[in-house]
């Protein structure tokens, strides 16, 4: 692989970002108690893997719509995910639970 | 036709949403006989013209999203149809008394069915991770249904881990896109290598599935929220939901990038199985809650699907076929027996006033038929003859041994006895005499469907041979 | 109509036991004339099939249940040999049990149960394969678990959990055995055949056939009571008298040693066993359970556990005879399959009847009760007789085989053992019969019910006893006549030695 500075664009960033996103968001998810932040760690891990996958995708094959609709699907799967998972937590904490 | 398969429950899906309670009940029977000859109807079809692909709205990949029939789908989705139908009717009975959450249990029934059918009948990854959210979510909700606090805690539990499964399975499938530039399964496994991203996806999607199959050690979600929820609720779960992410996985390492994945990692897999034989027996076994037991007693099942992986890559194809067949049939026999397990239990704890294993005196002379089935379900999943569950093990021992994997063989065996160990504690217990308490009458519906489906799994070893030849004689049959 | 045959066998008792589940337990006349007469259909079906097998015709059922493997029944002389005995014996057991279960609990449960015995057992005499043998011996398992459990006590749930130790492990051996036949020597070797299907096969390796055939022997000789795997069967006793006669007489036991029989002679073939020297250690074995379950027997102050280690040790004489190379040790064996069959259920009856009747359970409350109940005494004392093997009993044609036998394989040491086991039996049965009719009655009963009035018990009781008692002389008196046991033995063994 030729190394030079255009191969260092933008999309090659967004990914490696979304790579240090997703990992430190996975830290925090299984070693975080309160599940509100297990929530968070969860919508980050998400925002990192949408990163990696634009940015992987268009740093090999160029500006790409497949993978952008991919993400947008997955940001509303995550926002859906995100809803139904406050609605648990909320029953739960009205319940008496630890949030 | 194919289509049809997912229209139904998603279109009766709506209707469960807008319609006031009572006519949800009644369009429950016929939308699912609806699902059961639709899939018939496909299973025809692809057995007289083999397997067929459809486009939705016409749009060619990569945009479009492709639909794809074989014989292996088509058996999953008629076993899809029958165990919903057994259990709608279960419900329709079993949850008179909870009229609140009748409301919402068609609603996610129908959403669930829809998910089940839109993974079998997937032909591209993004469309598997779409099924994959829309179960977890349908699954979660239906394991909340009561909003008790217990029932809140294990959907909790089960949704972070089923999430955290999805963005491992997402992130691979971006990873599998980096390198291939399309989703759609077929052309993926044609181009398919052993190259770094490919193997680091495939690692990513295989630990995603494996926490969604519950597989041990990532298992921990599955005990409570099976046994604690409602049992046509825990008997959909343990027999189908389950099974669909073990799906994917096999898809992935047979037939997505079959060069991808080293023997090593094929028998990482297995001894992951074995683990969960040995582990969830044994948890069975200390179990004091009847649906407890019987939900470990799934954790301990699902190890034995497992096997697949270590016996079909890097061993002969005579012992491939051997295990794909034996894996086929413990899913459905499985399935079958799970499902009635839980019917059968639910009818016993409805019957008894209470869980607890101790106090089963006297139940078989009262609720002798629930007893009945659920004996017929334990055979099955002991694997003693005659069953699907002998028949499934009888092929996993027979390619353990061509492929000279005698290990296997042993966990194998020493699985069965322990399966007996727990099961038999439920029975004896039963003969005890003393019946100490009351017993409230049931429905003799409940016992039917039980019955139904603890018959099917003794009797799907006699016809084995149906499912098999079905997947066979299609070309690409074995997918 | 031959295709049909060996279905309908199983399905009588099938159908029955599907019936009698769901009957209340109230409805005896009902239950009592479905157990009957399909008692009495299975035997007419199974009269039809030996003449039909005596006659060369085939009778086949077969179908497909995996690639390569079939489930098939299939009647040929030997199937024929245990099915007799299981049908006929069965009739008498369903008669005594009535007679035994009246009042008591879960009856309908009981016989549900124990037609689903009889099915199994039948299943294991038609199968045409070790697969299917497999099968119907797992089932057999089932089948006979919650009857030894019926009675619902600590005891009988402890025995029943003992119970299925052995006969689960058991199991698993057997099944590790047949997939390791089919596996290593194809499918085709799993087919009964009359001279065993084995030495046909090109190419194997004798080491590992050794190898299977001692994992296939160690699987069925758990339910044959082998030592030391014969543990569950004095545990056992706790269960009702028709139980422990049925098991003891004609499923469980003799199924083990029906596949002992089944795995030397239609799998191996027997000049195929002797050919790798398998059946000197069959022998051996045979012969120290033969001797072991004696001298355990000698220990037994209960009658009924007595009786189950008289069992293990005469189960044995089958193996023996078996193991013993010609044609005359194999009648021994076969013969004894049904001699010992037809006394064990006197004894076991008997028993019973002293149980039942006075409540006795213990050999030292026997005293001179051959005076009050003279009938079911009788018939203990031949049964004993026959056990010891004193002409005319049908005990004594069985060890005079099997010590000619004994003489022509060169085996002359297991002429000894059964001279010693003779010797042992008589210590253990002569006592026991001078107690009956000799000694004192010492002082009231255990637990006197009077059952019967002017019969010493209960007719149901009683009838099923001296009817059984009568075979076992007439087996040993006419078994020079065309359609005795003995004759039948001599039809298998000269099929199995002569193709």
């Amino acid at each position: 692989m030729s190394l030079s500075f255009e191969a260092f664009n933008s999309d090659f960033w967004y990914a490696c970002i979304g790579a240090v996103l997703f990992v430190v968001a996975l830290y925090a998810f299984i070693v975080s108690q309160p599940l509100l932040k297990k929530l968070l760690a969860f919508n980050i891990m998400g925002s990192g893997v949408f990163l990696m996958m634009v940015g992987l995708a268009q740093y090999q094959h160029g500006p790409d719509s497949v993978p952008q609709a991919l993400v947008l699907t997955g940001i509303v799967v995550a926002v859906a995910a995100t809803a139904l998972a406050l609605v648990l937590l909320r029953k739960w904490v009205l319940s008496g639970g630890q949030a | 036709m194919i289509p049809l398969l997912l229209i139904i429950p998603l279109v009766f899906a709506l209707f469960s949403v807008l319609l006031p309670r009572a006519p949800i009940k009644l369009i429950a029977l016929p939308g699912l006989v609806l699902q059961l000859i639709a899939s018939l109807a496909l299973s025809v079809q692809i057995y007289r013209h083999g397997a067929s692909d459809y486009q939705l709205g016409g749009w060619e990949t990569p945009l479009g999203i492709t639909l794809h029939a074989n014989g292996f789908t088509v058996t999953l989705l008629t076993l899809t149809a029958f165990i919903a139908i057994v259990c709608a009717v279960y419900a329709l009975v079993y949850l008179q008394r909870y009229r609140h959450e009748q409301r919402y249990f068609w609603p996610l029934f129908w959403f669930l069915l829809a998910s089940l059918n839109g993974i079998w009948l997937s032909g591209d990854l993004f469309n598997l991770y779409v099924g994959l959210e829309l179960l977890t979510f349908s699954a979660v909700g239906m394991v909340a249904l009561t909003g008790s606090k217990p029932s809140l805690r294990a959907a909790i539990r089960y949704l972070y881990a089923a999430l955290l499964g999805s963005l491992g399975f997402l992130a691979g499938v971006g990873l599998l896109y980096g390198q291939y530039g399309t989703l759609a399964i077929q052309d993926i496994a044609e181009i398919s290598n052993a190259a770094a991203p490919t193997q680091v996806a495939i690692a990513l999607m295989t630990i995603g599935l494996l926490l969604k199959t519950a597989i041990f050690p990532l298992h921990f979600w599955l005990p409570p929220a099976h046994g604690g929820a409602l049992a046509p609720v825990s008997a959909l779960l343990s027999a189908l939901v389950v099974k669909a992410s073990f799906y994917i996985l096999a898809l992935l390492w047979l037939d997505l990038a079959p060069e991808a994945v080293a023997p090593a990692a094929a028998q990482l897999l297995g001894a992951l199985g074995a683990g969960a034989i040995v582990w969830g027996s044994w948890c069975a076994f200390r179990q004091s809650d009847l649906k407890m037991l019987v939900a470990y007693s799934t954790v301990a099942q699902l190890g034995y699907l497992m096997f697949l992986f270590p016996l079909s890559i890097g061993t002969s194809a005579v012992a491939a076929e051997l295990a794909w067949q034996g894996t086929v049939l413990h899913l459905l026999a499985h399935a079958f027996a799970k499902a009635a397990m839980f019917l059968s239990v639910g009818t016993l704890v409805l019957a008894l006033g209470h869980q607890s294993i101790k106090d089963l005196a006297g139940v078989s002379h009262r609720v002798p038929l629930a007893l009945f089935a659920f004996g017929l379900s334990a055979v099955s999943l002991m694997g003693l003859p005659p069953s699907g569950g002998f028949n499934a093990k009888w092929l996993l021992l027979q390619s353990a041994l061509l492929s000279g994997q005698w290990w296997w063989f042993v966990i194998i065996l020493i699985g069965g006895l322990m399966t007996a160990a727990y099961v038999f504690r439920v029975f004896r217990v039963s003969f005890v005499e003393e019946a100490r308490h009351q017993f409230a009458p049931t429905h003799w519906l409940l016992d039917v469907c039980a019955l139904t489906l603890a018959a099917a799994a003794i009797l799907l070893g006699f016809v084995s041979q149906w499912p098999l030849q079905l997947m066979q004689l299609v070309p690409g049959g074995s997918g | 109509m031959n295709e049909l045959l060996p279905v309908a066998v199983i399905g009588t008792s099938l159908l029955a036991a599907i019936v009698i589940f769901l009957l209340p337990d109230a409805q005896q006349r009902v239950r009592s004339t479905l157990n009957i007469g399909a008692a009495l259909v299975k035997i007419a079906l199974v009269a039809w099939m030996t003449i039909g097998i005596y006659q060369q015709e085939l009778f086949e059922t077969r179908f497909t249940i995996l690639p390569g493997i079939d489930f098939v029944l299939r009647a040929d002389s030997l199937s024929m040999l245990f099915a007799g005995l299981s049908s006929l014996l069965w009739l008498f057991t369903t008669l005594y049990a009535i007679g035994y279960l009246e009042g008591s609990p879960h009856r309908s449960r009981f016989f549900g149960f124990f037609s689903l015995c009889v099915a199994s057992t039948m299943g294991i005499s038609l199968a045409g394969n070790l697969f299917t043998f497999l099968i119907f011996f797992e089932m057999l398992t089932l089948s006979t678990y919650p009857l030894v459990v019926h009675r619902g006590t600590e005891a009988s749930l402890r025995a029943g959990r003992t119970y299925l130790r052995y006969t689960l492990t058991g199991g698993a051996v057997l099944l590790l055995g047949v997939a390791l036949l089919y596996g290593y020597a194809g499918p085709a070797v799993g087919e009964f055949a009359e001279t065993g299907t084995l030495r046909e096969v090109a190419g194997l390796d004798t080491s590992v056939l050794i190898a299977i055939f001692a994992v296939l022997i160690l699987g069925v000789g758990v339910k044959a009571a082998f030592v030391p795997f014969h543990g569950w069967l004095p545990v056992a006793m706790v269960a009702p008298a028709p139980v422990s006669a049925l098991l003891h007489a004609v499923a469980v036991v003799k199924a083990g040693a029906f596949g002992i029989i089944r795995i030397v002679y239609n799998v191996y073939g027997i000049e195929f066993s002797a050919q790798l020297g398998v059946l000197l250690p069959l022998a051996v074995l045979a012969a120290v359970t033969i001797i072991w379950g004696s001298l355990q027997a000698l220990r037994q102050v209960e009658l009924k556990k007595r009786l189950a280690f008289s069992t293990v040790s005469q189960v044995s004489y089958i193996a023996l005879g078996v193991a013993l190379f010609g044609p005359i040790g194999s009648i021994g064996g076969l013969v004894h399959l049904l001699h010992q069959g037809i006394m064990k259920v006197t004894l076991f009856f008997a028993a019973g009847n002293y149980a039942e009747t006075l409540g006795i359970h213990r050999i030292d409350e026997l005293d001179g009760v051959g005076k009050r109940m003279p009938g079911t005494s009788l018939a203990f004392t031949v049964g004993a007789l026959g056990m010891i093997g004193l002409p005319p009993t049908a005990g004594f044609i069985s060890k005079w085989y099997l010590g000619i036998g004994a003489l022509e394989a060169g085996m002359a040491w297991a002429l000894g053992v059964l001279v010693l086991s003779s010797a042992l039996n008589a210590a253990y049965f002569l006592p026991i019969l001078y107690r009956l009719w000799f000694k004192p009655v010492r002082g009231a009963w255990p637990d006197e019910k009077i059952l019967a009035g002017r019969f010493e018990t209960d007719p149901w009781l009683l009838l099923p006893t001296l009817a059984t008692m009568v075979f076992t002389i007439a087996a040993g008196l006419l078994a020079a006549h065309a359609w005795s046991p003995l004759s039948w033995a001599i039809l298998v063994s000269v099929r199995e030695y002569l193709p």
